[in-house]
Order: C-alpha cells, then sequence, then structure tokens
C-alpha cells in the first residue's frame, strides 16, 4: 500500500553547499518543497547570524511594497493576483527591484503631495469665490444713485447711504460647517446684540471636508457690523468656530475685481488634471509589478532565513546544512542540487541518526481529509500504523449506524456531492467564511458519510421516519384477526392488541432486508428496537476492538518486537474474546436459538453474564446450552491468567535479556522510539510501571469501552425519535384538512418541516453523530495501538497560498 | 419470496458482499492508489454484510409480536396480504 499505511520512511541527511551556489541551490529545492531544514544555530540571536543583512534588506523592501500597496489600495485598485509563480531573484535582480520599488514609491510621495496641495488651493479659491458671489446678494448696489431702492431687490445694507450716517460698515465673509450654524448666530446675537447683521445662505454646490473628506453643503455668512471692537469680538468667534475668514472688500467694483481675478486663478489650476493622469500612470506601473515583487522578496527572504540555519565549515569553504529527507526522495535532491549549483559541487550525503524522524503520511484530496481528522487527535509515531485508511471507511459508517435515514441521508449525500462536484469552481474555493471552509475541507468525508447514512436507513427502515415496505411484512395480521375472531365489535373494545408469533401463520420469517415495516406501526416498537440495537452496538464494538488490538500486530512485527506477540497481543486478545467474544457468541446463539415458543423461560444474557463473573448461578435463568457453567468458569480463569501475562511479561522478557550474557547473539537494537540498551537499564522501573498502565487501562477499558459503543444505540434512538415527533407533530398536521385550503395550508408546514428538519436534523444530530464518531474511533479504537506522538515533516517550500 | 426463510437473503447477500470484498479487489488497476481502495472495499464489505446480518438475525425468532391498536388491525387485515 502507499505511504497510507505507515509513514514513509525518512533519513537524516547533511547538504554541502559551496558559498557561491547556497542561494540558487535552496531556492531550487524551496521551490520542490522535499526537505525539512534542523536549525543548526540555535544559540544564535536573530540579529547576530549570518545573513542578517540580507534579510534586513528584504524587509526593507517588503516596507516600501506595503507602502505602495497602501496607495493602490487608497486608489481604489487592486493589485491583481500574479499569475505564474515567479522564482527567487538573483542578487543583481534583486538590487535592480530594491531601486525601482524606492524610486516609484518617491515619486508617488512626490506626487500625491503636490496633487493635494493642489486641490487644496482651488477648493480654497472656490469658496473664496462662492462667498463673495453670494454676499453680492445682501450688498448689491441700486443700479444708479438716482433709481430709488426698493425695486425688485432690497438691499439690506447700502454701505454708500450709511456714509452719510457717518458710520462705517464693515463686513466679515466666511465659511461655516452647516451643522455650526445655529449656535455660532446664537453666540454672534449674544455677544454683539444690535451692532451687527448677520446673514446666511448654503452654498449652491457642496465641497468636500479637508479633514474628513466627504462632500458638505457649507454655509456662508457675510457679517457686517460697525465699530472696531465688535470686529474683533466676531473674529474672534468665528476662529472659535473653525471657520474660513475671507477677506470681503467694501466697494462693489472692488468685490468684481476680486471675482474676475478669483477665476483667472482657477482657470490657472488646470495643471491639476495633468498631476491626476500622471498619478494614475505611476498607479498602473505600479499595479503591474507590484504581485511578482512581492512574492520574489518573500521567496527571497525565506531562502535567506534557511540560510541563517545553516552552519558554515571554514576548513572545506562550505555551509552545511541537515535536513529530513525523505529517503524515495534523494534523488530529487540530488538532481535539484546538481541544477541550483554552478559546478555541480554540492551534494547530499546521508547520515545515520538515532533520533526519531518526523513523520511523513503522502495524501490525496480524498485521503487528506481521513488522515486530518487522525492527525487531529495526535500525529503518528515514526513508522506506526496509521488508523486513516481503516477510518475512511469505520469513521462514516459508526457515524451512519447514529444516524440512520434515507431521506436524511440522501439530502446529505447531495449536498456532499454538489460541493464535490464543483470544487475546483474559484466561488466554492475562496470562501471566507470560516464554518463554511470546515464543511468544505470535509465533502468527501461528508459524501461518505451520506452514502452509509443511506445503507443504514434501509436496514433501520426509516425514510424521514417513515417505514417502506420493499418487502411484503412478514407479520400477518389477517391470519391472527382469523385465528383469535378478531370481530369489528372485539376490535372497538380493545384498543390495543398483539400479535403472537406463536400462532402459526402469524410470524413468516425473517424480513430479508432490514427491519420489518410493521414494527413502526406498532406502540412497542420501542422494546423491539432497543434490543436489537443494544446488542447490535455491543457486536460491533467488540469487532472494532478486537480490529484495534489486530492492528498492534504490525506495529510489534515492525518494529522487531517479536516477543510483545507472545507476551502482549496474545494475553490481550485472550482476554477480548473469552470474556467480550463469548459476550457475542451468546447474542447470536440466544438469537438462532430461542424463538417464540420458549419466550417465556428465554434466558437473560446479562444476567447470564453478571454470573459469570461473580461465580454464581441463578436458578430461574435456564442455561443457554448445556455445559455452560463450566465453560464460562474456563474462559474467566483463562482471562484472568492472561493478566499476569500481559502486566509482568514484557518486562520481565526485557530484564532477562539485558542480564543475559553478552555472548548471546545480538538482537537488533532498533526498539521501539530507539530506547537504547543503556537506556533500558536505567529505566526498569519506568518499564514496569508503563506495563502496569498499560495493563489497567487495557483491561478496564475493555469493560468501559464496550459500554461506551452502546451510544451507537442512544444517538440512533435520539434520531429515530426526532425525526418521528418532527413528521406526527409538524407535517402530519398538513395532510390532515382535506379540503382546498388544506392543500394551500400544506406550503408553510412544509416549509416549516423542512426548516426544522434542515437546521435540528441534519445540521445538530449530524454534528452530534461526528463528535460521538469521532470519539469512538480516538478512544476507544485508537488506544488498542495508537500512540499518536509523532511530529509532521514541514518540508520548505513556496506555498502559494500564504501569498496575499 | 420472503419467506423461503433465510436462505434466499443470506445467500444473495453473502455473495454480493462477497463480490465486492473478495472479487473486485482483483479487478482495481494497479496504481499508487489501490492498497488504499483495496482497504476501502473490504472494510466497507466487512461491515455493511456483519450490519446487514445483524438484523435479519434479530428478526429471525421473535420472542415476541407487535402490539397494534385497533384502527392499524382494521386496516391492515385487508390491505396486506
Amino acid at each position: 500500500m502507499g505511504s497510507l499505511f505507515r509513514s514513509e520512511e525518512v533519513c537524516l541527511a547533511q547538504l554541502f553547499l559551496q558559498s557561491a551556489s547556497a542561494y540558487s541551490c535552496i531556492s531550487e529545492l524551496g521551490e520542490r518543497g522535499l526537505l525539512e531544514f534542523r536549525d543548526l544555530n540555535p544559540k544564535v540571536s536573530p540579529f547576530q547570524r549570518r545573513f542578517v543583512g540580507e534579510v534586513r534588506r528584504c524587509e526593507e523592501m517588503e516596507k516600501t511594497f506595503t507602502f505602495l500597496q497602501q496607495e493602490l489600495r487608497a486608489a481604489g485598485r487592486l493589485p491583481a493576483p500574479c499569475p505564474e509563480s515567479p522564482r527567487a531573484p538573483a542578487a543583481r535582480e534583486a538590487l535592480r527591484v530594491q531601486e525601482q520599488s524606492e524610486q516609484l514609491a518617491q515619486e508617488l510621495r512626490e506626487v500625491s503631495r503636490s496633487r493635494s496641495s493642489l486641490r487644496d488651493r482651488l477648493r480654497d479659491l472656490r469658496q473664496h469665490l462662492h462667498v463673495l458671489r453670494e454676499g453680492q446678494r445682501f450688498t448689491s448696489l441700486p443700479v444708479g444713485p438716482g433709481v430709488p431702492a426698493g425695486l425688485g431687490r432690497e438691499p439690506i445694507l447700502d454701505p454708500s447711504l450709511h456714509h452719510h450716517l457717518d458710520r462705517k460698515i464693515n463686513f466679515v465673509a466666511g465659511v461655516i460647517h452647516p451643522w455650526r450654524v445655529t449656535a455660532f448666530e446664537r453666540l454672534l446675537w449674544r455677544a454683539c446684540r444690535g451692532y451687527l447683521v448677520a446673514s446666511f445662505v448654503e452654498m449652491p454646490e457642496p465641497m468636500e471636508d479637508p479633514a474628513t473628506g466627504e462632500s458638505i453643503t457649507w454655509v456662508i455668512f457675510l457679517i457686517s457690523y460697525w465699530g472696531e471692537q465688535i470686529g474683533q469680538k466676531i473674529r474672534k468667534i468665528s476662529n472659535c468656530f473653525h471657520c474660513q475668514v475671507y477677506g470681503y472688500p467694501e466697494s462693489e467694483a472692488s468685490r468684481t475685481e476680486a471675482i474676475t481675478r478669483l477665476h483667472g486663478q482657477i482657470q490657472e489650476l488646470s495643471t491639476l488634471e495633468e498631476t491626476e493622469k500622471y498619478l494614475a500612470e505611476v498607479l498602473d506601473k505600479v499595479a503591474q509589478v507590484l504581485p511578482t515583487w512581492r512574492v520574489q522578496v518573500q521567496k527571497m527572504k525565506a531562502i535567506y532565513l534557511v540560510l541563517n540555519q545553516c552552519s558554515f565549515d571554514v576548513t572545506k569553504k562550505c555551509l552545511i546544512a541537515e535536513v529530513w529527507c525523505p529517503v524515495r526522495d534523494l534523488t530529487q535532491v540530488q538532481d535539484a542540487l546538481r541544477q541550483g549549483s554552478v559546478s555541480g559541487s554540492c551534494f547530499v550525503q546521508r547520515v545515520p541518526t538515532t533520533e526519531s524522524p518526523p513523520t511523513l503520511i503522502r495524501t490525496n484530496k480524498f485521503t487528506a481529509g481521513f488522515q486530518s481528522i487522525v492527525d487531529a487527535y495526535g500525529v503518528a509515531s515514526y513508522q506506526e500504523v496509521n488508523p486513516a485508511p481503516y477510518a475512511i471507511i469505520t469513521f462514516p459508517f459508526i457515524f451512519a449506524i447514529m444516524f440512520g435515514d434515507v431521506g436524511h441521508g440522501l439530502l446529505m449525500f447531495l449536498f456532499a456531492l454538489w460541493m464535490v462536484l464543483y470544487e475546483d469552481s474559484p466561488r466554492l474555493r475562496q470562501g471566507t467564511n470560516e464554518i463554511w471552509l470546515t464543511f468544505f475541507e470535509g465533502r468527501y468525508l461528508i459524501l461518505l458519510m451520506g452514502a452509509f447514512s443511506i445503507y443504514t436507513g434501509f436496514i433501520y427502515n426509516e425514510c424521514f421516519s417513515k417505514a417502506t415496505a420493499i418487502f411484503p411484512s412478514a407479520w400477518s395480521v389477517a391470519t391472527m384477526a382469523n385465528h383469535s375472531s378478531w370481530s369489528s365489535a372485539y376490535l372497538a373494545t380493545h384498543p390495543s392488541l398483539t400479535l403472537d408469533p406463536n400462532v402459526t401463520g402469524v410470524f413468516q420469517g425473517p424480513y430479508p432486508f432490514g427491519i420489518d415495516p410493521i414494527w413502526s406501526l406498532a406502540t412497542n416498537h420501542l422494546n423491539f428496537l432497543n434490543s436489537f440495537k443494544m446488542k447490535m452496538s455491543v457486536v460491533l464494538g467488540i469487532v472494532h476492538m478486537g480490529f484495534g488490538v489486530m492492528l498492534g500486530v504490525f506495529n510489534h512485527v515492525h518494529f522487531q518486537q517479536r516477543h510483545r506477540l507472545v507476551l502482549e497481543f496474545l494475553p490481550e486478545m485472550i482476554f477480548l474474546l473469552a470474556l467480550f467474544g463469548y459476550l457475542v457468541f451468546l447474542i447470536f446463539y440466544k438469537w438462532i436459538k430461542f424463538s417464540a415458543a420458549d419466550s417465556r423461560v428465554a434466558p437473560s444474557i446479562l444476567i447470564h453474564f453478571i454470573d459469570m463473573f461473580l461465580f454464581t448461578s441463578n436458578a430461574e435463568n435456564l442455561p443457554l446450552y448445556p455445559g455452560q457453567v463450566p465453560v464460562q468458569m474456563v474462559l474467566v480463569v483463562l482471562a484472568l491468567a492472561s493478566v499476569p501475562v500481559l502486566l509482568l511479561g514484557t518486562p520481565l522478557y526485557q530484564w532477562c535479556r539485558q542480564r543475559a550474557p553478552r555472548t548471546v547473539r545480538p538482537r537488533a537494537v532498533g526498539g521501539f522510539m530507539g530506547i537504547t540498551r543503556r537506556g533500558i537499564q536505567h529505566d526498569f522501573a519506568e518499564i514496569f510501571m508503563h506495563q502496569a498502565i498499560h495493563t489497567i487501562e487495557y483491561c478496564l477499558g475493555c469493560v468501559s469501552n464496550t459500554a461506551s459503543y452502546l451510544r451507537l444505540w442512544a444517538l440512533s434512538l435520539a434520531h429515530a425519535q426526532l425525526s418521528e415527533v418532527l413528521w406526527s407533530m409538524v407535517m402530519r398536521n398538513g395532510f390532515v384538512g382535506l379540503s382546498y385550503v388544506g392543500g394551500v395550508v400544506l406550503v408553510p408546514v412544509f416549509a416549516a418541516f423542512a426548516v426544522l428538519t434542515v437546521a435540528i436534523l441534519l445540521v445538530m444530530e449530524g454534528l452530534s453523530a461526528f463528535l460521538h464518531a469521532l470519539r469512538l474511533h480516538w478512544v476507544e479504537f485508537q488506544n488498542k495501538f495508537y500512540v499518536g506522538a509523532g511530529y509532521k515533516l514541514c518540508p520548505f517550500a513556496f506555498a502559494p497560498d500564504t501569498w496575499e | 419470496m420472503a419467506y423461503g426463510g433465510l436462505a434466499v437473503p443470506i445467500i444473495v447477500m453473502s455473495v454480493f458482499w462477497g463480490v465486492v470484498g473478495g472479487v473486485l479487489p482483483w479487478l482495481v488497476p494497479k496504481g499508487p492508489n489501490r492498497g488504499v481502495i483495496n482497504t476501502m472495499l473490504v472494510t466497507c464489505a466487512v461491515c455493511c454484510y456483519l450490519f446487514w446480518l445483524i438484523a435479519i438475525l434479530a428478526q429471525l425468532n421473535p420472542l415476541f409480536g407487535p402490539q397494534l391498536s385497533n384502527e392499524t388491525i382494521w386496516y391492515l387485515r385487508y390491505h396486506w396480504p
């Protein structure tokens, strides 16, 4: 089998890299993503490492790139994602990238600065223009001195008139934020009451607020006052309110002159357009090259960080790197080194080690989901048997036992099928919702779970809690009715009656596929189903655990510990089979041998099992087969005898082997986890302790884990009851009304049924069954053989999804 | 049909899952995934067959019968064979 069965062989190797070609070799290796580099300078701080200068240079470039990115984003452009993955740049190219990026950043800064100053100036001029123009409304002179006032436009204040009154009118004109107008007016009135006239008018067009950037309709005010002190007060108040005050010339002529002058100045600012165009060009250039540069510099930085982990050998003038390399890929590594180095002077050399290498299990898109749920509990120790290939089927199967319903299984299967068929669509792949991504990653898991749920649904004979009679039912009501002469009158007085299988013809044989449909119509169906499901859970649990113990054989054989086959595997199997294998036998025996004829005196398996342990017997509980008591006694003694073997066997064996003289043929020292002989000497108490814990855990675990499998019964019962409640209390009410109105009422009833089905039965029950199936795998199955104390091989690779 | 007793269903199901678990693995084309696919086929056959077997054996000799309401009996008496 591929490497899914156990971890691939991983070896420790040393790379000898010439200083000149070290960078390109590591770049080549990074592109292929084969090796995990080990840090040979762990005690050196990051600031003292060899290539700290280059790393710092990369970080500076990244800072420039961040600035460019921000500018792009501020201008509302999104940089295009990098189409193909560029390789890490050589030193000269990196220099060019750095120079160009800094130049672009500089240009961008200058252009933005000039543009913003031009815009400010334009805004200022336009505001002034508006102030003057609007102010004309209040202070316009009549056409000639002879025309009487009051023709159409009533000037509020006319400075020429007031010359006669010998009072000098002054003006303060400006622009104020619309929200502050009332407060401003009030304060002006309070401060300078009677000595001023203030008028406010809205600006015809909205303009940008320099502080916040949003468009606001400013309010222009024109205050005419007389008296110098009032003027000072007014100016102070307008200062407080952050108003923009402009000079307002008194005479009409100077005002019109100012207006024409402003118009001219605004025309001059046509350079603003050119600045904007130039800015757009610069941004275009940046958007084009930025993605490639980012990737290149990120790769460069990663390479230098790896180079920092190598040690420099002065005598041979080369860099030495220590790597974990899968043995299968050694030739590829050699190839990469040859490609990267100038003269083919770099090479790789395998190095023996006593350390435990990292675990590498290669998966494809289908097996990755199942491997990840096994890894979530613990990464497999190096070369230990991997439970994942079996979990591909047993996990969905155990889920389906708790979820068995054809309708729900079909919905789940179709949902997963949609995800699988469209898995390459970018819309599905690039979702950002975490929950959606979790479901998407597990699409093959959900597909299998749905498929198995359909199968178990057929066996439980449940489709949205309704049974289907694919084959005709085995129970004949007509025969029973004729035999017991159930007339209509009799039935009317007896609300519930039981079919008796002892009557010939009532029960015609076992239903060929699944549970008979009559049980879903019976009021005592739980009596039958509970017994069936409990026994089913126990049988499947014991089979699952037995399979787990047997997987341990592969470990013992692989790690050259054949003594454990006799001293551990055998007592474990005897204990499990003598007690719980016998229970399975009792269950099957009772199913086959005992029928309705002896239903009154049918023995209880549970009482027999308890009596077996206590070495007692119960007179009322008939034996299942002759000679049961001595057989059981033998089995219990056998099981109890295997416990001390399990407890003391392996430690004593190791102790004897260690005490035996060295003339004994040397056995393979490739012990489990690489414990050396010297290690055994010192850790002997630890070995005894470890074995004692293992024995207790195993023996008590056998009992408690068997009971733990009863959750299969509990959850399938809960699921069945929930779907039945949903049907009888929600959906059935839609069918009760038989008129046209009833047909209309059916639609919202179905909507409610559908929503509750999806929310409660699919999502909630699905998650619950998923969790319990996972627990059964992680605890009950895996603690029979799995250690899970390894660590994953994390190869140095330029993964494209880490780039934003 | 269903009441040839136990023999027909057992033979049919045993043959079916026997083919799935014992014959199909030989027909899987050689490739890197052959081991995984074979494991899947065998495990699936064993699990599904065992589950079906438990279901049919549990109903082989029922110790008690279903208890039905009188309305159900009225209906089933005439509508089910």
